[in-house]
């Protein structure tokens, strides 16, 4: 049975901290995975639910300065049809193609696949490799506090991340990247709508003379959590795309990866894709030139 | 007894006030405390599309939506597509093209490729294939449900 004995909607960013201050409350979003994980008893109500979707400080998509701001609230759908997004980083509005379906796509936040921290969860490599910051909002003692953290240190374990209790994700922020900047996504499930990640790929960097620098690589559902390839990213670093960098980039990213077996895929056959997956989006940046 | 909330929104045009349980899902407010049985419970995890309904315009699975999110909003159920003239197009089309077997995907069927039609009013049949990439129909094998859809975006008023 449900604990709740609070349910409330706050109006404004300012309340639903204040609210989590005075005490934990389960925060719902677009609810697709509190949904399911609530019926299935393997989330345990606190005792106020707080709706937050009634907040306009956590909605909207803009540019602010060198960066690219996107509210927690914005659905999967609006990532996916936002100009500010397809102009500079469309890499992220394409791992919106992959995500579930249209219906969830409408209803899931881009706050809510963050904290749900899922390994596979299909916007998290992406941000990864933008090398996205969490921008998370409190009021400790009385006064409005915001710290930002890279989203590279937010996840601890699955379902996990360093937000506080009483810190609400208020939005995404990613450094607009520069001119000449790539990056690719790349998701394998054995169907194309409504599955999990078996394994995904994410790379990004500055391609400039053929050479490939500030390279970012991030590998989901490999880990308890979605995680930089650094091997990988010093494999690249500085280089040309000949066939003999490509082939030791691939061969670092099977090696640095220790995925589980699961009803999803094996560990060895996990091994094989990324290595593979690498190895094709690799030569896809060099053949492609952009 | 679970914490119950009252809320307000419109259903079908028709302004809706109802007592919920916080935890209850839209689908099971819509069928059991409001009394519309039009959409349907398959799954009740997102992976079917049977239950799919309109949310400001915008197509969602009930089963996942909270019912007290529906407070203030705008909602759309299959009996609400009755008056809508894409709606009459859709149904019409499904008759006619035989996309109707069991009839239990049906209105989750329509009520996405309604939100579909809104967006794209002239789709192809690959738009119209991932459009409803999120419904199952375990009868027809989806190829007269394309049909019925090409069929109702390419009919006059
Ligand atoms: C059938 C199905 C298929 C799916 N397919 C995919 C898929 O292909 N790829 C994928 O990545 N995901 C998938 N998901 C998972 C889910 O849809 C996404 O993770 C979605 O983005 C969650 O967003 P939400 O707004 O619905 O989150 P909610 O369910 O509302 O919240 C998720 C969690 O985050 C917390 N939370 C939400 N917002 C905030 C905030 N601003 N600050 C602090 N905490 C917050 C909540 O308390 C909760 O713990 C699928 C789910 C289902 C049911
Ligand atoms: S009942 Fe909602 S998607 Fe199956
Ligand atoms: S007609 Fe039977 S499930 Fe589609």
């Amino acid at each position: 049975m449900t604990a709740i004995e609070n349910y409330i909607a706050p109006t404004s960013l300012e309340q639903a901290v204040e609210l989590l201050a005075a005490g934990e409350a389960t925060i719902l979003a677009g609810g697709t995975d509190l949904m399911p994980q609530s019926h299935a008893g393997r989330v345990k109500f606190k005792p106020t639910l707080m709706n937050i979707r009634r907040i306009p400080e956590l909605k909207g998509i803009a540019l602010d300065g060198g960066w690219l701001r996107i509210g927690a609230l914005a659905t999967i759908s609006e990532l996916m049809a936002a100009e500010l997004v397809r102009r500079h980083c469309p890499v992220l509005a394409e791992a919106g193609d992959h995500f579930a379906s249209g219906q969830i796509r409408n209803a899931g936040t881009l706050g809510g696949n963050i904290c749900n921290a899922s390994p596979a969860g299909d916007t998290l490599v992406p941000l990864l490799v933008l090398d996205a910051q969490a921008e998370l909002v409190s009021k400790p003692n009385g006064s409005l506090r915001t710290r930002t953290l890279p989203l590279a240190q937010f996840f601890t374990g699955p379902g996990r991340t360093r937000r506080e209790p009483n810190e609400l994700l208020a939005a995404v922020r990613i450094p607009v990247p520069p001119p000449g900047s790539i990056a690719r996504f790349y998701k394998f499930g054995t169907r194309p709508a409504l599955d999990i990640s078996a394994i995904s790929i994410g790379l990004a960097g500055v391609l400039r003379d053929g050479r490939l620098s500030q390279v970012r690589v991030a590998f989901g559902a490999v880990a308890p959590t979605p995680l930089r390839g650094t091997a990988t990213e010093k494999a690249l670093e500085g280089k040309r795309l000949t066939p003999e960098t490509i082939a030791a980039a691939a061969l670092a990213a099977r090696d640095e990866i220790n995925p589980i077996s699961d009803v999803r895929a094996s560990a060895w056959y996990r091994k094989e894709l990324v290595h593979n997956m690498t190895k094709r989006m690799l030569e896809n940046v060099a053949a492609a030139g952009n | 007894m679970s914490l119950q909330q009252e809320i307000e929104f419109t259903l079908n045009g028709v302004p809706t006030r109802v007592r919920v349980p916080v935890d209850m899902s839209a689908l099971d407010m819509i069928r059991s405390v409001v009394g519309l049985t039009g959409t349907k419970y398959g799954c009740g995890e997102g992976e079917c599309g049977a239950c799919t309904i309109l949310l400001d315009g915008v197509s969602v699975n009930a089963c996942l939506l909270f019912a007290v999110d529906c407070d203030g909003r705008s909602v759309t159920t299959i009996e609400g597509l009755a008056d809508d003239p894409i709606g009459q197009k859709l149904e019409k089309a499904f008759v006619e093209a035989g996309a109707v077997q069991c009839g239990f995907c049906t209105p989750g069927m329509v009520m996405q490729s309604r939100a579909l039609l809104a967006k794209n009013p002239n789709p192809t049949r690959e738009e119209i294939q991932r459009g409803i990439e999120g419904n199952l129909c375990r009868c027809t094998g989806y190829v007269k449900i394309v049909d019925a859809v090409a069929a109702a975006a390419r009919a006059k008023e």
